[in-house]
């Protein structure tokens, strides 16, 4: 019986450890990649002169290593998927959430998550036999090949994600705010666009933000639509040019790169620069929802 | 060349289990540098030895044997629409450095030029700038213009010609597509335009080809010797042809 009792308190203490080991190994792999990306990328700054990399060239076989065009198409192609995904991003959700029926909802939210389920590589697929052709016919752009292609295939990957996120957030503002809306004598979208968007307003403000989190390192897609060229991007009407992501870069590249070559070492420069920007994505959508969550615990005391 | 080298090893030790062949990238020079060197026993190269390097290989008593083991040529492609069909090797040069950019300047319609070319970690793209763009010249910096678009990919490349009548593009003549059209060019100070094909690079009358290299310290022995044996046998000059490649039989 004592027995019993023991192997029962050494199996507790093992599962426990197992799980707490489960819980830490998280942190360390998160420590362990960011030492590799720092071991592996801040040589850089010893062997390359930091003109070059803020050079506008892009042009590694002949040591050309500026950054800018690099950094410059990353953030136009999520500024215009911005553009496109957030309007219908919230829009979706505010109709999954307010004016559905509830049996379109029982059907509209699946699909949703089946979007978010797809693979990027299909969507590069469908994004160079369909959306390049037509955009170029359409736009009457020399290619097709170019920033907002990769705006709207990314617009595809971040709406899942700021819809379903968005969506809890609306569900969750107090059924009594519409109410005393509607008491008042508003109208169903007063309600929604002065009441219930402004109540859920940190919620869905995480959401946007996380939606582009999830564009920025967005690669494959990107890299089969967006053209690759590295040309500096210097203001929004390069959304119909040709750009080259720093995604697109680090997977084109780092194949046939030599093992402690400058170049190698540059390409993990640009891993770094990747993972602070979604690192800072992240800790900016995360401090809404701790800000909210106070704010909730002061209403409530 | 080095997919080459390694498709060629991979298919070699699955007859020849007892044979280990290691294949390692780097370039041409690097693998001439190591027959030098004595750490490899067959160099790939993408060119031929240089006088330079056969005398050094000489001080270290080494004398470099050259097999030619494939052939390549790249075949510059438009969209079947577009009614150019002959360009100048200097005239591709210019489309791709970014001094032409419209086809009206070479006589064809009024539409923007499209560079499309390999991504930069491509032998095909290096070589492209070295032999076209440069004009072979090895004091030309020219570089392809900024705005050439970098596809990962052959397909993408004939994606975008087939699908767009502004474009231009290159790639080996193995991967060309029957939907693209592919362009006769000539050589600088001839006015002889060439079409790619087996015939034409093989008789060096196509100006975008190359051979491909083999080279042994002194005469091959044993499975060295086997190996290049079987390199330009008909079976492994089907997977030369596989691979995009032109073969030396």
């Amino acid at each position: 019986m004592t027995r019993f009792i023991k192997d029962k308190k050494i199996g507790e203490t093992i599962i426990i450890s197992l799980v707490r080991v489960s819980g830490y190994s998280a942190i360390v792999f998160v420590l362990m990649i960011f030492y590799f990306l720092l071991s592996e990328g801040l040589p850089t700054f010893v062997k390359v002169p930091i003109s070059s990399l803020i050079s506008s060239i892009w042009y590694p076989i002949e040591a050309y290593y500026g950054l800018l065009p690099l950094l410059g198409g990353s953030i136009i192609v999520t500024f215009g998927a911005a553009l496109v995904a957030i309007p219908i991003g919230i829009l979706t959700a505010v109709y999954i959430a307010e004016v559905a029926p509830s049996s379109t909802r029982e059907i509209l939210k699946p699909l949703i998550e089946v979007l978010a389920g797809l693979p990027s590589v299909l969507l590069g697929f469908l994004g160079i036999l369909i959306l390049v052709p037509y955009l170029r016919q359409v736009l009457n752009l020399p290619t097709g090949l170019v920033a907002l292609t990769g705006s709207i295939l990314l617009a595809g990957i971040a709406i899942p994600t700021i819809v379903s996120i968005s969506e809890d957030a609306l569900y969750s503002v107090p059924r009594s705010y519409r109410d005393a809306a509607l008491a008042l004598g508003a109208t169903e979208w007063q309600t929604i666009w002065k009441v219930t968007l402004p109540a859920a307003r940190n919620g869905v403000l995480t959401a946007v933000m996380l939606g582009i989190g999830r564009t920025f390192g967005e690669t494959m897609a990107v890299m089969m639509v967006t053209g690759n060229a590295p040309v500096l991007p210097t203001n929004p009407t390069y959304l119909f040019s040709p750009v080259r992501t720093m995604t697109a870069t680090i997977a084109a590249e780092m194949g046939e790169v030599a093992r402690g070559s400058d170049h190698y070492n540059v390409l993990f420069l640009i891993g770094i620069i990747l993972f602070l920007i979604t690192l800072i994505i992240n800790i900016i959508a995360s401090a809404v929802v701790f800000r909210q969550r106070k704010r909730q615990e002061r209403i409530l005391s | 060349m080095v997919n080459l080298a390694l498709g060629w090893a991979e298919a070699y030790q699955t007859i020849h289990p007892e044979v280990l062949i290691s294949v390692t990238g780097g370039g041409s020079g690097t693998g001439i540098a190591s027959l030098i060197n004595g750490t490899a026993d067959i160099a790939n190269a993408s060119r031929s030895i240089k006088d330079e390097e056969i005398e050094t290989a000489k001080t270290n008593d080494i004398e470099p044997v050259e097999f030619i083991v494939a052939r390549d040529a790249i075949a510059v492609i438009v969209n079947p629409q577009n009614p150019i069909s002959q360009l100048s090797l200097e005239q591709v040069s210019d489309i791709y450095s970014g001094k032409i950019n419209n086809w009206a300047e070479l006589g064809g319609e009024d539409r923007p030029i499209v560079r499309l070319s390999r991504e930069t970690n491509s032998g095909t793209h290096v070589y492209f700038l070295e032999e076209v763009l440069r004009l072979g010249d090895s004091e030309n910096t020219i570089l392809f213009s900024r705005d050439t678009l970098l596809l990962p990919s052959s397909e993408g490349i004939t994606t975008e010609v087939r699908d767009n009548p502004n474009a231009i593009g290159y790639d080996g003549l193995g991967y060309v597509t029957p939907d693209v059209k592919v362009i006769a060019i000539s050589d600088v100070g001839s006015t002889n335009y060439v079409f790619p094909s087996y015939e034409t690079v093989d008789d060096n009358s196509y100006p975008i080809a190359r051979d491909l290299y083999m080279y042994t310290a002194g005469e091959p022995q044993g499975n060295i010797k086997q190996y290049l044996g079987w390199i330009l046998s008909e079976e492994a000059q089907k997977i030369v042809l596989d691979l995009g490649f032109i073969p030396v039989q």
